[in-house]
C-alpha cells in the first residue's frame, strides 16, 4: 500500500520529503486529486494539511505573511486593506465556493498553471515565496514559477509561506475573462496595484496571466504610470506594453482574442481603481 | 496518526465511524464505501460539486479530499438532513418548487444550500447563486433550485393532493420526488449486493487504431482477473439502436474505430481492480490514419469505416417538394448562408454505472437507460438468449437526454456476470463517459430561402452533412427528421431538403434532444431574419405571416386539421417583443461598450417516431386488498413521466392521484411502453394510460351497473359509487394478482414517407418559440443573456411545474450550445475543458404555455421534452446580431468568435 503521512509540524514534513522524495505533496487537493484520475490508490502521498500554516499575518515591516496552507475562502474573507482586495478579488474567483474551501495559497503557485488566478493577483503585488529545507529561502515569485508545472523548489522543500512587502497606501484589482460566469478557467486575467502619493502615481505592479506560459508583469506599463496623475492611467496603455505576453489558442480561445482582450481588460481595471480612489 | 488498521474515525452525520479504506482515497470514494451513497461522484475532479458534503461546516468537493483528512473531523452529506425520512425545510422546497429533476445532483445541490442557509436563513437570489456555484445541474436550468433556497425559510405546506378528476392540470409535486431530495433514489451506481465484482475497459487510445492482445490472459490471470474479450460474447458482438443498421461491436475485433472504443474487459474484486493500473495491460496499438471529420472522410483516399458502406455514407435522407430552385429563381427576396456546429456533450451528471446478477438461466440487469426494451433485445442477441431471460430494471437515470437510450454498461456487467456467475458493476468514469458515449451530430449546413415582396415564403433548399462518427447509433433519424423539420414551423411550398450522415473517427453521434433538429433551426432561423430584414420587416411579424396555419400543407405535405400552435406562441411572445425592443434601444443609446438585443426563433418538432410504429403500452389493476397499481414502464429520467402518466392515468380512471402506486420500469413487470426520447412520453405513452385509466373504469362500471358520471370511491376491499358497492375480495384473482385490470395500448397514425419525403410522419407536433435578450460587450465579445421568454403550445400542461422545469432545462442546454459547448475529442473530455452553463449563466426565465389541444394526446396533450431547447440558440444568436451586427455562422458563440465577426464587420 503506497504511504500516507499527514505530518503535524513542518519539520516532521521535511524529515518525510527527505526520506522519500517520491511523496506527491498535497494541499488543497483541488489541483492533485483532478490530476490522478483512477491513480490516487496508487500515489505515495505527503499531506500538509495538518501542518500549522495557515492565517494571514502582518509582519514587522509592514508586510504581510500569509501562510502556505490559507485557503482562497480564508483570504477572501480576512479584513484585509485595499492594497490586498485584488488578491481577495483572485481568491472569489478561484472555481468555486467548494474549491475555494479547501484550495491553498500555496498550492496555487507551486501547480504553476498558466491560468492560477491567485499566482497573478501576487505577482502585482511583488510576492515572495518562503521556501523551507536544508537551506531555507525567499524567492521572488517571480523567479519562483519557471514554466507550466515548473517551479524553482528542489528536492526536500517546501513553501511555508508566501510574503507580500508592503505594499503601502496602495489600492488594487483582479479582474478575470471566462466563457461562463463560475467554475472557468481563465481565457486571461489581469492584477494591477497602484500606490499613490500626491494625487501621482508612486508605484505600479501590473501583471497578466493565461497569456505566457508563466504570468507576467509590465514593466514598460508601469515605468510610463509612475508620476501620472490617477484620472490618466487608463489612457496610458501602449500597443507595445504587451511585448512580453505570447498568448497561445487553445480550447478557451485564439491567441489573437487573448491579445486584443488584455488591453481592454487592463483599461477597465485601471479606470476602476482609478474611480475607487 | 491512528494505526491504519483501526481505520481513520470521524464523525459522520453525527455518528462516529471508522474507514479501513486507504487514507489517500477520495472522501467520497470512502464516504460511500460506509454506505453513504447519498454522496454522488460525477467527474472526480471538482468540475461538478455532486459530491459536495460539509467538513467541519464547509462545503467542499469531497472528491478531492484525502480520505485522511477526515481524521476527527465532523462530516455531513445529505443524509444529516432529514429526520426519519420527513424532508427539512429546503428538502420540503425543492420538492415543491420542483427542483429536483432526476436527482443526481440534489444531495450537492442540498449540501451547498444547508450551509449557506445557516448562515444566512433568508438568502437573497445573488447570495444563493454565489453559493450553489460550484454545483453543476444539467435538467433543472437551476431556475426552481434557486427558487426552492431562497424560499426554505418561508416553510411552506405541499400543495394540498388533488381530488380525483382533477389531477390533470395540477402542479403535483414528483412522486418519486421523496428519494431524490433525500439522498436515497439508487443510482447505476449505488446499492450493489455485497461481493459485487468489478468490471473496467481497455479502451483504445487512438481514434484510429489497429491493436494486438500480448499475453493478455496470462496477465489477467496473474493478477486473479477475468478477461473477456470478443470471443467470449456468446452471441453476437453487435449492438445497434437501430437493428437492421447494428453495427457497434461490444469489443471491437482488430481495429478499434474511435478513441475510447472498448476491446477488452477486465473483471475482479473491486478494490483491487479499481487500484489496479491498467496501462500495464498487455496490449499494443498501431495507430492508422483517422478521419475526423466528413470532409476528410469522402475524399477517394479516406480510410473507410465499414465495408458496406462505401465513401463512408451511413445514410441520406431528403423531403422535397414543388419546385423550389424556380421558385427561388422567382423570389423578390433571397438569403443563403452555410452554418456549422461542433459535437455537444449531453453532460449529465451521472456517468453511466449498473450492475448485472446471473439467476439462473436469466440474466438482470440494473442500470441507468433511457430504453429497457431495447436494451433487452440487444441485450438477448448479444447473449445468445431468449428475450424473456434478460430483465432491465433501470435505476434512477442521473439524466440521459438522448444518450442513454444506446447500450453503455449493460453488455460488459451482463457478459461478465454470466461468465463468473457474480453480481459485476461498472462504473463510467467522467473521462470514459465523455469519450464513449454519443454526442450531438456536428452539421454542416448550406441554405437558400426565398420570399416574395409580400414577404410570403416561396421556397427553400436545405443541404446538410452531419459528422455520424464510427457507428450507425441514430444517426439516420438524425438524417431524416432534420429533412422533415428544417423548414421550421412555416409555409414553405417549394422545398428540397438533403442531408447526409458520414462516418468518421469519432465518438458516434447519436441521439441528444432534437435530432439534429436544434442544428438546423439555427441555422434556419438565422436566415429568416436576413430574409425579415431584406424585406424591412420586422422579424417577428415576418414569422407570424408564415407559420403554419390548421389546413396548411407542411413541406411533407401533411395537413392538420387541429392541433397547430405556433401562430398562438409566436404572437404570444408579441408585447414582450415590443417591450424588450424598446428597452434596448433606450440601453444602447445611452451606452457605450455595451449593447443589448432581442432575438426570436420558433420551433416544431414531430412527437415521437418519424413514420414507423411506436406503440406504448399501460397496464394497471386493483387487488382484493384495494390496492390500485400501475405498471408504469415509460423511464423517467427526470423529466417527469413517473408523475405526469399517472395524473393522466388517475383522471381517466376517476380516483384520486394520491390511491395510485407506482410500479415504475421493469421488463417483468411493465409492459413495453417504449423509449424514453422524441418527445413521446407525455403524448404516447399518456395516451395508452388515459386508455387504461378509462377501460379499468368501463369495467369498474359496468360490474358496479352505474352511469358514466359516477365518482368512484375506493377503500380497503371495496370499491363504490353512490350506493353500489362492489367488494373487491370476493372476485377472482387474475394472473397477475388483480380482481380488475385493463391493459391498453396507444401508437399514433402515421404515414410512410414517399422518397421525396412526402407523408404524415407524426400524428402530432409540439409548437414553440422563444425570445432571448441579450448584452454584449462590444469590446471583449462576451455574451450574457438576460431574459428568455418561451412558448410553447403543449396541448394540455398535465403538470404546470414539471413543464416550467422542462422548459428552464431545455433552455439552459440551448443556452450552453449557443455559447459555450463545443466538444473535441481527445480534447475536451472532462468538464472544465468542456463546459456547460452553470447557475451564474442562466437568465430569468418566463414560460408561456399555449393550451391547443391535441386530439391524439392525452386530454390533448402534445410533447415537450426536445422542443424546449431547439429555439434558445437561434433566438439567442438573433438577438446578437439584433444588438451588434454581428451575424455567427458557426456554434458555438464563444468570446473570441464573436468578437471576430465584429472585427469582420467593421
Amino acid at each position: 500500500m503506497p504511504a500516507y503521512i499527514r505530518p503535524r509540524t513542518l519539520s516532521e514534513a521535511l524529515a518525510a520529503l527527505r526520506d522519500d522524495p517520491g511523496l506527491r505533496v498535497v494541499a488543497g487537493g483541488t489541483d492533485v486529486y483532478p490530476s490522478l484520475g483512477d491513480g490516487v490508490l496508487r500515489t505515495a502521498m505527503l499531506d500538509l494539511s495538518a501542518l500549522p500554516l495557515r492565517g494571514i499575518v502582518r509582519d514587522d515591516g509592514g508586510g504581510w505573511q500569509i501562510g502556505a496552507l490559507t485557503t482562497w475562502s480564508e483570504i477572501a474573507r480576512a479584513p484585509l486593506p485595499p492594497a490586498l482586495h485584488g488578491l481577495q478579488q483572485a481568491a472569489r474567483e478561484v472555481g468555486a465556493l467548494q474549491i475555494q474551501n479547501a484550495g491553498t495559497i500555496a498550492g496555487n503557485i507551486v501547480n504553476a498553471s498558466p491560468a492560477a488566478d491567485g499566482t497573478v493577483a501576487l505577482l502585482a503585488l511583488d510576492a515572495q515565496v518562503v521556501i523551507e529545507g536544508s537551506a531555507p529561502r525567499v524567492v521572488a515569485l517571480a523567479d519562483f514559477v519557471l514554466g507550466p508545472r515548473r517551479v524553482a523548489l528542489a528536492a526536500g522543500e517546501l513553501v511555508s509561506a508566501i510574503r507580500i512587502p508592503d505594499p503601502g497606501p496602495a489600492v488594487s484589482g483582479f479582474s478575470k475573462l471566462g466563457s461562463r460566469r463560475y467554475l472557468v478557467i481563465s481565457i486571461a486575467m489581469v492584477a494591477a496595484v497602484l500606490r499613490l502619493e500626491g494625487g501621482r502615481i508612486a508605484h505600479a505592479g501590473i501583471a497578466v496571466g493565461a497569456c505566457s506560459p508563466v504570468a507576467r508583469r509590465l514593466p514598460a506599463l508601469e515605468a510610463r504610470l509612475i508620476g501620472a496623475p490617477l484620472a490618466a492611467v487608463a489612457d496610458l496603455l501602449r500597443d507595445g506594453d504587451m511585448a512580453g505576453l505570447t498568448p497561445i489558442s487553445d480550447v478557451r480561445a485564439s491567441a489573437s482574442y487573448r491579445a486584443e482582450a488584455v488591453p481592454v481588460m487592463l483599461a477597465r481595471l485601471l479606470a476602476r481603481l482609478a474611480g475607487e480612489i | 496518526m491512528k494505526d491504519a488498521a483501526q481505520g481513520i474515525e470521524f464523525s459522520l452525520d453525527g455518528r462516529l465511524v471508522a474507514s479501513c479504506a486507504t487514507p489517500q482515497s477520495r472522501l467520497s470514494d470512502a464516504l460511500r464505501g460506509l454506505g453513504a451513497e447519498g454522496v454522488k461522484s460525477g467527474c472526480d475532479a471538482g468540475d461538478c460539486g455532486a459530491c459536495t458534503v460539509l467538513l467541519d461546516a464547509q462545503p467542499v468537493c469531497a472528491c478531492l479530499v484525502p480520505l485522511g483528512r477526515a481524521a476527527g473531523a465532523s462530516i455531513e452529506t445529505v443524509a444529516a438532513l432529514a429526520c426519519d425520512e420527513v424532508p427539512d425545510a429546503l428538502q420540503a422546497a425543492f420538492l415543491r418548487h420542483g427542483a429536483a429533476q432526476c436527482g443526481i445532483c440534489t444531495p450537492g445541490m442540498l449540501m451547498a444550500a444547508t450551509a449557506l442557509l445557516r448562515a444566512t436563513p433568508q438568502p437573497t437570489r445573488a447570495e444563493a447563486e454565489l453559493a450553489l456555484a460550484g454545483v453543476l445541474c444539467r435538467c433543472t436550468g437551476y431556475a426552481a433550485i434557486l427558487d426552492a433556497v431562497c424560499a426554505a425559510h418561508q416553510h411552506l405546506p405541499a400543495p394540498t393532493a388533488p381530488v380525483a378528476g382533477k389531477a390533470v392540470g395540477a402542479g403535483v409535486q414528483r412522486l418519486d420526488g421523496l428519494p431524490k431530495v433525500l439522498g436515497t433514489d439508487a443510482f447505476g451506481a449505488d446499492l450493489w449486493p455485497e461481493g459485487t465484482l468489478l468490471v473496467r475497459l481497455i479502451r483504445s487510445p487512438y481514434p484510429h487504431a489497429a491493436f494486438a492482445f500480448g499475453a493478455a490472459a496470462d496477465w489477467a490471470a496473474a493478477q486473479g482477473l477475468v478477461l473477456l474479450r470478443a470471443a467470449d460474447i456468446p452471441g453476437r458482438n453487435l449492438h445497434g439502436v437501430i437493428p437492421p443498421l447494428a453495427d457497434q461491436p461490444v469489443f471491437a475485433e482488430r481495429i478499434a474505430r474511435f478513441r475510447g472504443e472498448a476491446v477488452a474487459a477486465l473483471v475482479g474484486q473491486r478494490d483491487y481492480l479499481a487500484a489496479l493500473d491498467l496501462a500495464e495491460f498487455p496490449v499494443t496499438w498501431t495507430e492508422l490514419p483517422a478521419a475526423m471529420t466528413p470532409a476528410a472522410a469522402i475524399t477517394a483516399d479516406a480510410p473507410q469505416l465499414h465495408d458496406h458502406r462505401p465513401g463512408n455514407l451511413l445514410v441520406r435522407g431528403r423531403v422535397a417538394k414543388g419546385d423550389p430552385t424556380a421558385a427561388l429563381a422567382g423570389a423578390a427576396v433571397t438569403v443563403e448562408g452555410q452554418f456549422q456546429t461542433g459535437f455537444v456533450e449531453h453532460g449529465y451528471i451521472e456517468p453511466e454505472a449498473g450492475y448485472a446478477i446471473r439467476k439462473g438461466d436469466r440474466i438482470e440487469i440494473r442500470a441507468c437507460t433511457q430504453a429497457p426494451q431495447m436494451d433487452r433485445e440487444d441485450i438477448a442477441k448479444i447473449m445468445d438468449l431468449p428475450e424473456s431471460a434478460i430483465r432491465i430494471l433501470p435505476c434512477a437515470t442521473g439524466g440521459g437526454f438522448g444518450s442513454k437510450l444506446d447500450l453503455s454498461v449493460q453488455p460488459y456487467i451482463a457478459l461478465a456476470a454470466w461468465v463468473t456467475g457474480q453480481p459485476c458493476g461498472m462504473i463510467w468514469s467522467r473521462a470514459d463517459s465523455m469519450a464513449a458515449s454519443t454526442k450531438r451530430h456536428p452539421g454542416q449546413m448550406s441554405l437558400r430561402i426565398g420570399a416574395d415582396a409580400n414577404g410570403q415564403l416561396v421556397g427553400m433548399e436545405f443541404d446538410g452533412i452531419f459528422n455520424t462518427g464510427a457507428y450507425a447509433s441514430w444517426g439516420p433519424t438524425v438524417a431524416n427528421r432534420v429533412p422533415v423539420h428544417a423548414s421550421g414551423p412555416y409555409l414553405i411550398p417549394n422545398y428540397r431538403a438533403e442531408t447526409q450522415a458520414i462516418h468518421t473517427h469519432c465518438p458516434p453521434s447519436g441521439a441528444f434532444r432534437g435530432f439534429g433538429v436544434p442544428q438546423s433551426a439555427f441555422a434556419q432561423e438565422s436566415l429568416f431574419d436576413m430574409l425579415a430584414d431584406r424585406l424591412k420587416m420586422d422579424r417577428l411579424e415576418f414569422r407570424i405571416l408564415n407559420a403554419l396555419r390548421v389546413g396548411d400543407p407542411t413541406v411533407t405535405g401533411q395537413r392538420f386539421t387541429q392541433g397547430v400552435g405556433i401562430r398562438a406562441c409566436l404572437t404570444a411572445l408579441r408585447p414582450r417583443w415590443q417591450a424588450a425592443r424598446a428597452e434596448a434601444a433606450a440601453f444602447n443609446a445611452a451606452h457605450g461598450a455595451l449593447r443589448r438585443g432581442v432575438g426570436v426563433a420558433g420551433m416544431w418538432y414531430g412527437c415521437g417516431n418519424t413514420s414507423l410504429p411506436n406503440p406504448s403500452t399501460i397496464r394497471a389493476g386493483i387487488t382484493p386488498a384495494g390496492q390500485l397499481v400501475l405498471h408504469q414502464g415509460a423511464v423517467d429520467i427526470g423529466q417527469g413521466s413517473n408523475t405526469v402518466i399517472a395524473q393522466i392515468f388517475a383522471d381517466a380512471l376517476g380516483l384520486p392521484l394520491a390511491q395510485v402506486t407506482l410500479i415504475g420500469a421493469d421488463t417483468d413487470l411493465t409492459p413495453d411502453a417504449g423509449k424514453t426520447s422524441a418527445s413521446r412520453q407525455t403524448f404516447v405513452t399518456g395516451a395508452a394510460a388515459f386508455r387504461s385509466g378509462r377501460a379499468l373504469r368501463a369495467g369498474i362500471l359496468r360490474r358496479l351497473n352505474t352511469g358514466e358520471d359516477a365518482v368512484l370511491r375506493l377503500t380497503p376491499g371495496q370499491l363504490a359509487a353512490g350506493d353500489a358497492v362492489l367488494d373487491l375480495r370476493g372476485l377472482a384473482v387474475d394472473e397477475f394478482g388483480y380482481v380488475l385490470r385493463a391493459e391498453e395500448s396507444y401508437d399514433p397514425p402515421t404515414t410512410p414517407l414517399d422518397p421525396d419525403g412526402q407523408g404524415n410522419p407524426y400524428a402530432s407536433y409540439g409548437w414553440g418559440a422563444h425570445l432571448a435578450e441579450i448584452e454584449v460587450d462590444l469590446q471583449l465579445g462576451t455574451l450574457r443573456v438576460l431574459h428568455l421568454t418561451c412558448a410553447h403550445d403543449v396541448g394540455r400542461a398535465i403538470n404546470p411545474v414539471l413543464l416550467a422545469g422542462q422548459i428552464a432545462g431545455g433552455s439552459a442546454q440551448g443556452l450552453g450550445m449557443a455559447l459555450m459547448e463545443e466538444f473535441i475529442p481527445g480534447r475536451t473530455e472532462n468538464l472544465h475543458d468542456y463546459l456547460i452553463p452553470t447557475i451564474g449563466d442562466m437568465p430569468a426565465i418566463t414560460p408561456i404555455l399555449i393550451e391547443d389541444p391535441d386530439i391524439h394526446g392525452p386530454y390533448g396533450a402534445k410533447g415537450i421534452g426536445e422542443q424546449v431547447l431547439i429555439p434558445t440558440a437561434p433566438a439567442i444568436l438573433n438577438a446578437l446580431a439584433d444588438a451588434c451586427g454581428a451575424r455567427l455562422s458557426r456554434l458555438p458563440a464563444t468570446p473570441d468568435r464573436i468578437r471576430a465577426a465584429l472585427q469582420a464587420r467593421a
